[in-house]
């Protein structure tokens, strides 16, 4: 078994995701306490460019048609194989669609211990996971002999994983990838027409908080009155309250505004992963100990569904 | 078609977490369990396929408080067969010891599609479903809204980051890691699971034991220490709105 810590690097349509760069960013500080090598695991089909800007000590590189697009069945034999091969001190992968849809079979696979949500790694081989919507943090020693590992953004900054200089690829055969049970048939794009919120700079977000879908209609007005639009936490979109469109976090957009009002809003780690960036945050919730407020610069108690009728007559007044 | 979504309870994080006297886990002798949402999302799926193909659906569970209501929720909502797991689960049950327990009972039962949620939030050694297909052999898709049964195989709508949708194939039979469904969990009138009450059966199932393997140890729980804290603004909500619009126009959004 060797000391180096691997990193499975996610991408998608061409595009590095940042995950990959908080996790060799995170990988470097493990590496140090091991002694061993920050290792890039990159799978794909002519993917070699996507390992120019990672700052790794080498990439291994394997090629396939079937890792053209991910799928979770190859990426897991192929990475099964790497990984008995190689005896890495750890394999770093994503909390996201892309890692955790092959880390827990590798686990059960291989045998292998498995730690999810985890948001730092320490140079003495501890863990320190985010749970609970953000609102337990649980630590612990990696565990032996190669442990596996999904990551959360939030430890490390995204340039912490990123280099100028190109880092050696060395290339893998990637074992036979047929018979496979998932295939992917294609892609979907997010329904056009609808505002960008990623290019909003005033979002008026409503969350569980606000209780009822026609409460909706007051956070719309409140938007309208202060020339903001309104975007959405999960929930509110499971619901149908508000459209895809409308969603913030990991699996809707990532928005940077100059001022994010958050109504109603906990502040689960897969929200602010998408909303984390912005300039300002506001948050209004009752909770006094939701996680929103560890993010917000300004917050308040106060009862959104009295405030939001104050605020939408103060705005009115305003103009 | 078969269809099994094994759900889980979590703790509700509206109520407020204490850390036990040990500092390595949570307090739970006044904590408040609920069915952990994206397991909600599952049964909804399953109940989703059951009325557009046909097909059987059984809901499991471990023994907690609340289970049982749950389960003949589920069973009003239509699900055909209800399962309890019952044993010693004191020392908690991480997602490998539930994977490997419900492995077993897969094995015996043989559905053709197995949903269940995503993830919950206080998974520390990934989640059920991922572990459960390989125990199976089973292939898996994770984050899925949107299931669509196909001739031996489903379509999963599986989600990216940006609202990209990936449509997989994926062959039956298989484990799928619901992220939402295609509508938000119905609600069902008391009434109704109350006459369910008196024609569905729990079955009860004895775990033997749990083999946790594969999990971490956790030595150390705390409450994340923020780099910052909110300022917080207070007063009534005329106040508070008052302030708030001042802070917009410095920050020139107003």
């Amino acid at each position: 078994m060797s000391q180096d810590i691997f990193v499975v690097i996610e991408h998608l349509r061409g595009g590095v995701a940042d995950i990959s760069y908080v996790m060799l960013a995170a990988a470097r500080s493990l590496a140090q306490g091991t002694g061993g090598q920050v290792v890039a695991v990159l799978l794909g089909k002519d993917a070699q460019k996507l390992a120019g800007d990672l700052a790794a000590d080498k990439v291994l590189y394997g090629d396939s048609p079937a890792l053209a697009e991910f799928t979770s069945e190859a990426y897991q034999i192929a990475l099964a194989k790497l990984i008995e091969e190689k005896s890495p001190r750890a394999v770093l992968f994503g909390h996201t669609t892309i890692g955790a849809d092959v880390a827990g079979g590798l686990s059960a696979k291989l045998s292998l211990p498995l730690v999810s949500s985890v948001r730092t790694l320490t140079s003495d081989a501890k863990f320190i996971s985010q749970i609970c919507g953000g609102k337990i943090m649980a630590e612990g020693d990696l565990p032996s002999p190669t442990a596996l590992v999904t990551m959360v953004p939030g430890g490390t900054k995204t340039e912490e994983g990123q280099s100028a200089q190109s880092p050696a690829i060395e290339t893998f055969a990637a074992p036979a990838l047929d018979n496979l049970r998932v295939a992917l048939k294609k892609y979907i794009e997010p329904e056009a027409g609808d505002v960008d919120i990623a290019k909003e700079q005033f979002l008026v977000s409503v969350g569980r908080g606000i209780q009822l879908k026609d409460n909706i209609e007051m956070a719309k007005e409140l938007a309208a009155a202060l020339g903001a639009q309104v975007s959405a936490s999960r929930p509110i979109v499971d619901q149908g309250w508000l459209p895809t469109s409308r969603l913030v976090g990991k699996s809707g957009k990532r928005v940077k505004p100059k001022v994010y009002l958050a109504l109603g809003i906990s502040g689960a780690p897969e929200h602010v992963e998408g909303m984390g960036e912005s300039d300002t945050i506001i948050a209004v919730n009752t909770d006094p100990n939701a996680p929103i407020f560890n993010v917000a610069k300004y917050g308040t108690t106060a009862d959104l569904l009295e405030l939001v009728p104050a605020l939408i007559e103060k705005a009115k007044q305003a103009v | 078609m078969k269809i099994a979504v094994p759900v889980k309870f979590v703790p509700d994080l509206v109520e407020e977490l204490t850390i036990d006297a040990g500092g390595a886990a949570l307090d739970t002798s006044w904590l408040r369990l609920i069915i952990n949402e994206f397991d909600d999302h599952a049964v909804e799926q399953a109940i989703l396929l059951k009325e557009r193909g046909g097909g059987e659906v059984t809901v499991i569970a471990a023994e907690a408080e609340g289970v049982d209501d749950f389960l003949f929720t589920a069973a009003a909502k239509g699900a055909d067969h209800l399962i309890k797991l019952t044993g010693d689960f004191s020392g908690g049950m991480n997602s490998h010891a539930a994977a490997r327990a419900l492995a077993d009972l897969f094995k015996e039962i043989q559905p053709d599609l197995i949903l269940t949620g995503v993830q919950a939030h206080n998974d520390l050694d990934g989640s059920v479903g991922s572990l459960l297909a390989e125990y199976l052999g089973m292939p898996y898709v994770g984050y899925v809204a949107g299931v669509t049964s196909a001739n031996g195989s489903v379509i999963a709508r599986k989600e990216y980051p940006g609202g990209i949708i990936a449509e997989m194939e994926v062959k039956l039979p298989a484990v799928l890691g619901i992220q939402a469904a295609e509508q938000p969990p119905r609600y069902v009138a008391y009434n109704k699971i109350r006459q369910v009450m008196g024609t569905s059966k729990i079955e009860e199932r004895a775990i033997a034991s749990l083999d946790s393997n594969g999990g971490a140890t956790v030595s150390r729980m705390s409450k994340p220490e923020p780099a910052q804290r909110a300022t917080l603004i207070e007063g009534s909500p005329e106040e508070v709105a008052n302030q708030l619009i001042g802070i917009f126009k410095e920050l020139g959004v107003m």
